[in-house]
């Protein structure tokens, strides 16, 4: 007779075991402010849709307190969104070789923050002399 | 075997997961504080007539389309994940209302976008 | 401290003899070690002089066979590659891989381990057979690199108890042979991929469950960098659920 009674640990709140773990849920959690954000802008769009009275309504409710600190926690969100996008970037390329060597994660990771950043700065100043 | 349809959601995802990381601070920076309370751009940036004559271009419609549903279906997506990473069963009724919700305010957005007009 | 000063260093071991334990628990050792004690070695000295029922698996103490994967104070680690000196003066904590099932003390079942290394075709099943007259089968340096990396897997198991995808759903590929499919088909000789890709493709069991997490490129003794064999099959998976509408006998499976 076989004397085995494999043990099976349980699962609950793993994402505290290892502070890797806890970085990684926060990456994910930040997807319910990105929805939010989301979702602002749509509300925005519908209300573009309804004419002038609507819209303004909605840009005046934009400088609401409450809409600031939305907006606040938001940027830090996209924020990290961006450098945690880049930091796994690597991990989700196929193998790229130039001249028979490979191109190293952490040269893909700084290419792709210094990318987001110079569309940040093109994006911003395009919107400025738009609309000036 | 029974093959995964996970590429359905995870094209959307990915499309924006980029958008996200390359322009969601700035959109953020402008949406949030430059518009609203008029730092570096004028207090009518962001106003009606700008907006609907970028929401009549075709490359306005595009990116507000882009924006608005691609930063849903990558948010959707990662919920959808994160419920399940805390334990929760992600059932029928939960899928429903994440990816059933992104596709009502999908369907919402194109309407919008077209009843503005070209 | 000199190579060769002997210390005394707190080594607490997760323990379960499934004959006599409910569930397991944690036993403390005072164990002495010098500059160049392993963790295994460690644990050969609890076994030797103080407590001769101690299980654990190890082979060869050079970091190629795989056997000796732990949670070394948390984290997935080869014991034989480990050194007690770095956690001195503080304990070091000892338990089996997570996410497996505890067959007793620092011993997990592999059982779920090797029989999806069964189904995976890890061997190159050949595009051409040829006859030795034929020759050698021909390999540019780049067509090499592709899989190179990937083949270095020891199949020690540290990527599985770093991958919570894997300990919330065993039936989940994982990590660690999703690099060796990825290994064979990318394999410039290999004929198999489809069959692989089957896997590759499936609900629950294929890269879909992936989550990129990471952490099993961070832990590997190797370096064969899992999370970016698995992340490079989401892309061919995913080719493949589209691509199959556009083949002309696509869809039979």
């Amino acid at each position: 007779m076989s004397g085995r009674k494999p043990y099976t640990r349980s699962m609950s709140g793993w994402w505290k075991r290892d502070p890797f773990f806890t970085a990684y849920m926060v990456r994910e959690a930040t997807s319910f402010i990105v929805a939010a954000y989301a979702i602002v802008l749509l509300v925005g769009l519908v209300r573009l849709g309804q004419g002038k009275e609507a819209y303004d309504g909605f840009m005046q409710a934009l400088q609401s307190p409450i809409s600031v600190v939305f907006h606040l926690v938001t940027l830090a969100v996209f924020v990290y969104h961006t450098w945690s996008w880049f930091q796994i970037m690597p991990k989700t390329m196929p193998m790229i070789f130039i001249s028979g060597k490979r191109l190293e994660g952490a040269t893909i990771t700084r290419t792709g923050v210094a990318v987001a950043v110079v569309v940040t700065i093109v994006f911003l100043a395009f919107v400025m002399g738009v609309t000036r | 075997m029974k093959r995964a349809n996970d590429p359905i959601f995870w094209l959307p995802f990915g499309a924006g997961g980029v958008l996200a990381a390359l322009f969601g601070p700035a959109l953020v920076l402008i949406t949030g504080f430059a518009a609203p309370f008029a730092i570096g751009l004028g207090p009518d940036a962001l106003g009606y007539d700008n907006m609907m004559a970028f929401a009549h271009n075709a490359i306005g419609k595009l990116f507000l389309f882009a924006i608005v549903v691609f930063f849903l279906w990558h948010a959707a997506l990662r919920i959808y994940h994160t419920l399940h990473d805390f334990g929760v069963h992600v059932g029928t009724v939960l899928k429903l209302i994440i990816f059933g919700g992104s596709l009502v305010a999908t369907v919402i957005a194109v309407w919008t976008l077209l009843a503005i007009g070209f | 401290m000199s190579a060769s000063e002997i210390k005394t260093i707190e080594i607490e071991v997760l323990r379960y003899r499934p004959e006599q334990d409910t569930e397991p628990f944690w036993q403390s050792f005072q164990v002495p070690f010098s500059h160049d004690t392993s963790v295994l070695e460690g644990l050969q000295s609890i076994k030797d002089d103080l407590d001769a029922t101690l299980s654990y698996r190890w082979s060869c103490r050079m970091a190629v066979c795989g056997s000796c994967g732990m949670m070394i104070s948390g984290k997935p680690k080869l014991a034989c590659s480990t050194f007690l000196r770095d956690f001195y003066p503080n304990k070091v904590q000892v338990g089996p891989l997570e996410h497996f099932p505890i067959e007793r003390d620092l011993v997990v079942s592999a059982e779920g381990f090797i029989s999806k290394l069964e189904k995976i075709t890890p061997y190159i099943v050949p595009k051409e057979p040829r006859t030795i007259e034929q020759g050698e089968y021909i390999q540019t340096p780049l067509q090499l690199k592709q899989f190179l990396q990937y083949s270095g897997c020891i199949n020690c198991m540290l990527c599985y108890a770093a991958c919570p995808q894997f300990g919330m759903n065993p039936k989940f590929i994982g990590p660690g042979l999703m690099a060796l499919v990825h290994r064979y088909n990318v394999d410039s000789r290999d004929g198999a991929r489809e069959q692989r890709m089957e896997l590759v493709d499936e609900e629950d069991v294929g890269v879909w469950s992936c989550t990129a997490v990471g952490y099993c490129s961070e832990v590997c003794p190797k370096k064969v960098d899992p999370a970016n064999a698995v992340n490079q099959n989401k892309v061919n998976s995913a080719l493949n659920y589209f691509g199959r509408f556009l083949k002309p006998q696509g869809g039979q499976k």
